[in-house]
């Protein structure tokens, strides 16, 4: 455990003295894996033939028509397979388990989109798969959970705690602390203890690598801005990396819940209702009281309802490299059905938040400049909450009538 | 200080027992009376847990035990309080258990000069590998408190001792994988993992993780110094009552040596 993957204070590895010998191993995999050369190629082989990369870059003309501002560009990660840019990270971390010679992958799951990615690289990949999901998002994100388990994997809902992708997250290394001699935990996002955030993000740099070419053979030119929700981070660290040395200003949108003042939100960076401290491994931005106990966080989207984020993303704060933002449940349902009726997109809720706030930016910037929304996942699995949100009588009288059916 | 009072306290007794409470469970005056039960019964040193929302080393017993505490608004301050209670109306050696957030939103050093001026003897913080301890370290040391580390089945020799140089007291042994209050087998197979440990370090050895009745405590007499009691007192106060503890401590080991009152 020499370097410990620290990004100006924020990260390191605060691990159980049993998992020590397990993150030096999968340390000393990537770092071999990443010297490589022919573990990039093969995994651009695997991600442009089993998902769909490169993923398109999408000219939203309507939209761009809709706010008379800077030209809006889309960056289509729900075209990967499985509707998500999870599909990045879990194909690398799923080809650093082979040569592990590991037999068995767990994972932690919010929205469900890292746990059906999950599922999908061990079906694939023909290992053993156990997912962790929170009680309520297992309730909130149903349909996720009927194809995880139709792959094969074993779901398990965490009722400790809040019950959400945090209590998850625990309820995984409680497995990894006893199966870790056959088992990978695939972590879903950039946090946790390192290497977890620049492995992460080195996969998800993917989605910025290509941004940055697809943007420049349109525009001949780079973006004003690029616009990324924030949960873990993940997403936003994928398509920020191609941007990082550029004069691109890059803006990461939290969940602004019911708002800042509310205190019901998942907002960590864009508010100032989080602190530093030291959780589930690592040291970032948590939204904990003054004695260090995490508190309830709140989102529409399971997948930006998290209390950390990830160490770079507090470092990149910190630096001001990066501009946080947070957009509200209500603005995001709003942007979600703009973009649905003038694109014919739907993205998840999560991306959502990131189209929010570049529809309050974008009628502000000249007609001359170019914007790049990262549309990280795609709606579908959203739909029981998006048809409470706009109250849909046709899906009501739907679900009534199966229950019925059910019932009969 | 805490290695030397184990150290005599070892030449009267064969094997010493510490046990854990979680701080605020049941409530703070059940813990009194579960302390004075522990004490009474013979119990040589005890960690005293302060609730953490993300305890991730700990197993479903103890975790709902600290989500409970929580639940009940039991604060740091509290668990402060109540630690210099016991310290003064008990004269066994407490330690603290928690993990690293903790201390840290309290400020390290200060958290440190606290529990001197509490009269603790030392920390547990499963989530503080040496490598992030530096702060820590210094901390403990300048306050003559014993930062107690961990050793486990999967640490390589040469990380052995160098965990032991960091740490002071005693080592934790954690018997096998896993999170706490699971079953442990305590078989032959567990010698060579006990005599690496011993050859790691002259500090002495407590053994925790799954030791939960006298057949455990029999088969570790002799091989370890100290027997960890953790999750199982735990489920027997959630089972039977704060009552039960002392008749349980005192059923654990044989009365040999230096019989207990």
């Amino acid at each position: 455990m020499d370097h410990r993957g620290y990004y100006d204070g924020f990260g390191g590895a605060f691990i159980p003295e049993i998992l020590v010998s397990t993150f030096d191993e999968l340390s000393a995999a990537f770092q071999k894996a990443k010297r490589d050369p022919d573990f990039w190629q093969e995994y651009k082989e695997i991600m442009s033939t089993y998902s769909c990369r490169p993923t398109p870059l999408t000219f939203a003309g309507n939209l761009t028509r809709h706010f008379g501002g800077a030209r809006i560009y889309i960056k289509r990660e729900d075209l990967n397979h499985t509707g998500a840019h999870k599909a990045n990270n879990v194909i690398g971390q799923g080809l650093l388990v082979q040569r592990m010679g590991k037999k068995r992958v767990i994972a932690e799951t919010g929205a469900g989109q890292h746990g059906v990615a999950t599922a999908t690289m061990a079906a694939r990949f023909g290992f053993e798969c156990t997912i962790y999901m929170g009680e309520v998002d297992v309730r909130r994100q149903r349909p996720n959970v009927f194809w995880m388990e139709r792959l094969g994997a074993k779901v398990v809902a965490v009722k400790d705690g809040t019950r959400i992708l945090k209590d998850a997250i625990n309820e995984a290394f409680r497995d990894w602390v006893t199966h870790m001699d056959t088992t990978h935990y695939v972590l879903g996002t950039a946090c946790g203890p390192h290497p977890f955030p620049e492995m992460v993000t080195y996969f998800q740099s993917i989605i910025g690598q290509e941004a940055r070419k697809q943007i420049i053979s349109r525009e001949g030119k780079l973006p004003a801005r690029v616009y990324a929700c924030v949960g873990g981070g993940s997403n936003a660290m994928g398509i920020f990396s191609g941007f990082m040395d550029d004069p691109v200003e890059l803006v990461g949108v939290e969940a602004g819940g019911e708002g800042l003042d509310s205190g019901r939100h998942a907002s960590r960076l864009s508010s100032d209702d989080a602190s530093i401290g030291i959780a589930q491994g690592y040291k970032t931005y948590f939204l904990q009281d003054s004695d260090g106990q995490m508190k309830e966080t709140h989102s529409i989207a399971a997948g930006l309802d998290y209390v950390g984020v990830s160490p770079i993303l507090s470092h990149l704060k910190e630096t001001g490299r990066v501009r946080f933002e947070a957009a509200t449940d209500r603005k995001v349902v709003e942007a979600l059905s703009l973009t649905i009726q003038k694109e014919g997109l739907i993205p998840a809720l999560e991306s959502s938040h990131a189209f929010a706030q570049a529809f309050v930016e974008a009628p502000t910037l000249s007609k001359q400049d170019c914007i790049i929304i990262n549309q990280s996942g795609r709606g579908d699995k959203d739909i029981f909450t998006v048809a409470d949100a706009f109250s849909d009588p046709g899906w009501k009288e739907f679900i009534m009538q199966k229950a019925e059916e059910y019932n009969a | 200080m805490l290695e030397s009072y184990i150290k005599n306290k070892r030449r009267e007794k064969e094997i010493l027992l510490m046990t854990h409470i979680v701080l605020g469970y049941p409530s703070f005056d059940d813990c009194f009376q579960i302390v004075r039960e522990m004490v009474d019964a013979g119990v040589d040193l005890m960690e005293l847990q302060i609730p953490f929302s993300e305890p991730i080393a700990d197993g479903p017993v103890i975790l709902s035990a600290n989500q409970k505490a929580l639940a009940n608004g039991v604060t740091v301050q509290q668990c402060i309080d109540f630690s210099k209670q016991v310290v003064r109306s008990f004269d066994i050696p407490f330690l603290f258990m928690t993990y690293y957030n903790i201390l840290f939103q309290y400020g390290v050093k200060d958290f440190s000069s606290m529990m001197s001026d509490a009269g603790m003897y030392g920390a547990i913080v499963p989530d503080l590998p040496p490598e992030e301890g530096e702060e820590y370290l210094q901390a403990m040391k300048s306050c003559h408190l014993s930062p107690i580390f961990i050793f486990t089945p999967t640490t390589p020799d040469e990380r052995m001792k160098k965990i032991a140089s960091c740490g002071e007291g005693f080592i934790y042994c954690v018997a096998r994988k896993g999170v706490t209050g699971s079953q442990t087998d305590f078989t032959s197979e567990f010698h060579g993992y006990l005599e690496r440990c011993r050859k790691a370090t002259t500090l002495p050895l407590a053994l925790g993780f799954g030791v939960k009745d006298k057949e455990d405590i029999d088969f570790l007499t002799g091989k370890a110094d100290i027997a960890v009691i953790g999750s199982q007192t735990i489920r027997l106060v959630d089972q039977k009552g704060v009552g039960a503890v002392g008749e349980f401590i005192r059923g654990l080991r044989s009365q040999i040596k230096g019989a207990e009152k």
